[in-house]
């Protein structure tokens, strides 16, 4: 079993992720990834929000009537998602001011009812739990990629720390205008979904049409 | 034919099981480069027509001879007359200087000497660092480099401001090839115009040094808006008070991206494409057409704060990118509209769209490139509907 759970945990970064496999939570990955201290914030908000949904789902899964369990399950995502938006307003105001709605919208991630859906309706609670954080981190390595990438090439600077330094500010550097615009992470995430492809080609989907080839007689 | 020979001599080892097999696509480029392909339809229906890919993509480069000249002309020109201000820097002017040759924006020859030293710094660069990536896709894919990427790159360097800095010039020709048509198979699969993609990219990468007032004619200190951005803020009456005619804009003599100034030099192109069966006329008159009657419509509505609408078709015509554009981007056949109906609509689609950017999106005093991408985007579900309306069509007639 502790195997397993070695498993689950380390699946979803790579050969399971929620965002290069399975293609969940695209906007929030789009919006957020402009600057990475942002990004993180956003990461650690998920995993938790997923983790305890997963958790608390599982323990009701067998009180959870079939016909009403989507919207039990936005009760419990949304109470989760409540609470970590005003503990950000607390402790991370200023952050919570940039993230701004899409705290909220946490709500709607695909990955949070993904995995309740998914896996927390079928599995324990122990479980349920690990897979969550599994999924938040696998979904917290991308959002980290684009961040990083869009951060240092869109305003040189990692973290808020200059480490290229800008024409403006009398560097060399000048910055790449597009990364600060949500579409660049499009690119972005497709390159990343590309290179995963490249590495682990079992990722590769099936073509949906068959090219012929005609003999030539 | 000894080169012929050469070229039969070493193929052996580029084809299956030869020593240099991976290197195949790039023997195949040279080797058709330089002669006619050799692979013939083999299979039926026999169509045979001496119009080959090659044929095509060489004749879309002839096309743009007018406009490579005007580009040269006018990229001189502007810059001499700038210079005669503002005085000369930097390595260009130290050769004109030491061959003797001078600023004087009255001599052609200066004129063009002076253009070419900015022009082809921009088209080698493009040509080296897209053609780098297009070999290393055509190598790893095992699929032929062929001529569409001269076009793309000829094109590409047309666009380019004539200030834009080379390392700049490589990031968007790289940009274009690679996200705008190797990601998608290639010449032919490409469903944007890879051309138009790396400016794009540009665009919205680097607003300074692709937009706004100094980027226009290469000399220090001098600043100028365009055409269009002068009638965004003032309206078309303006530029007649700066000396600027339509004839002016019509012949090219007038600030702007290297290659799109002459509306004229296009329009010889246009003669030339459409001659030779290479552009499809339904798709100019439905650009034209999209453009015309979207802008007298506009001129009909009117605005007080937006002197915009009243700007009238022919100027809409001669300013910015949108003859060059009309002729060498819409008439592309890969990204365009594949049915007769459909290039109808996706002319129009584009004229309609490139008004409406001008004129109601205050963010961008120029539209044509977004217009035709937008329209390369809305291509494909044009063609779906116009088969679709066919199929219905002749299904009704059996019933």
């Amino acid at each position: 079993m502790a195997h397993k759970r070695k498993e689950m945990l380390i699946d979803p970064l790579v050969d399971n992720n929620p965002i290069t496999l399975q293609v969940l939570g695209i906007c929030s990955a789009l919006a957020v990834t402009s600057s990475l201290k942002v990004a993180v914030v956003m990461a650690i908000a998920v995993t938790l929000v997923t983790a305890f949904s997963s958790m608390f789902i599982s323990m009701l899964r067998n009180h959870i009537p079939g016909s009403i369990r989507i919207i039990v399950q936005m009760v419990i995502i949304a109470s989760l998602v409540i609470l970590v938006d005003q503990m950000l307003k607390a402790y991370a105001f200023e952050i919570s001011k940039t993230l701004s709605v899409f705290v909220g919208l946490i709500i709607t991630n695909c990955i949070v009812m993904g995995r309740a859906e998914a896996f927390a309706m079928k599995n324990p609670p122990l479980d349920s739990f690990i897979d969550g954080i599994g999924n938040g981190l696998g979904y917290g390595l991308i959002l980290m990629l684009v961040g990083t990438i869009r951060e240092l090439f869109g305003s040189g600077s990692l973290f808020g720390v200059t480490i290229l330094e800008t024409v403006n500010n009398g560097g060399w550097y000048v910055p790449n205008g597009l990364l600060l615009l949500p579409p660049s992470a499009f690119f972005i995430i497709g390159l990343i979904i590309w290179a995963f492809r490249s590495w682990k080609t079992n990722q590769v989907e099936e073509r949906e049409y068959k090219i012929q080839t005609v003999e030539a007689h | 034919m000894g080169l012929r020979n050469f070229f039969d001599k070493i193929e052996p080892h580029f084809e299956k099981g030869g020593k240099w097999e991976k290197y195949f696509p790039m023997y195949e480029m040279v080797e058709s480069f330089l002669y006619t392909p050799k692979t013939v339809t083999t299979v039926a229906p026999h169509a045979r027509s001496y119009v080959d890919m090659k044929r095509i993509m060489t004749y879309v480069v002839i096309a743009t001879i007018p406009c490579i000249l005007m580009a040269l002309y006018n990229t001189g020109y502007q810059a001499n007359l700038a210079i005669a201000e503002f005085g000369s820097s930097g390595w260009r002017a130290s050769i004109i200087e030491g061959l003797g040759i001078g600023f004087n924006a009255a001599n052609p020859v200066a004129n063009m000497l002076h253009g070419l030293m900015y022009f082809l710094p921009i088209y080698i660069t493009t040509l080296v660092a897209g053609g780098v990536f297009e070999v290393i896709f055509a190598t790893v894919r095992k699929h032929e480099v062929n001529e569409g990427f001269l076009v793309s790159s000829m094109l590409y360097a047309l666009i380019m401001p004539a200030t834009t800095p080379l390392w700049q010039v490589a990031l968007g020709i790289i940009f274009g090839v690679v996200i705008g048509k190797e990601v998608f198979g290639g010449t032919g699969k490409n469903f944007l115009n890879p051309a138009l993609t790396g400016r794009a990219f540009l665009y919205f990468a680097y607003p300074a040094q692709m937009s706004g007032d100094s980027v226009w004619v290469p000399v220090d200190g001098f600043t100028g808006a365009t055409a269009l951005a002068v009638s965004a803020s003032n309206g078309v009456q303006h530029l007649a008070a700066m000396g600027m005619t339509w004839w002016d804009a019509f012949l090219g003599f007038i600030p702007g991206s290297m290659g799109e100034t002459s509306t004229v030099a296009a329009f010889l192109g246009l003669l030339f494409l459409l001659a030779t069966k290479i552009a499809n006329y339904r798709m100019v008159l439905g650009c034209l057409g999209g453009m015309i009657g979207f802008s007298l419509l506009l001129n009909w509505v009117g605005s007080d704060s937006n002197p915009m609408f009243a700007m009238p078709w022919y100027w809409h015509l001669v300013l910015g990118g949108y003859a060059f554009g009309l002729v060498f981007m819409v008439t592309e056949p890969v990204s365009g509209a594949h049915t007769n109906l459909g290039r109808y609509i996706y002319g129009a689609l584009i004229g309609f769209m490139v008004v409406m950017i001008r004129v109601i999106n205050p963010a961008f005093p120029e539209g044509m490139m977004l217009a035709i991408l937008f329209g390369n985007v809305f291509a494909p579900l044009i063609d779906y509907f116009v088969v679709q309306a066919n199929i219905k069509r002749r299904a009704r007639r059996n019933v």
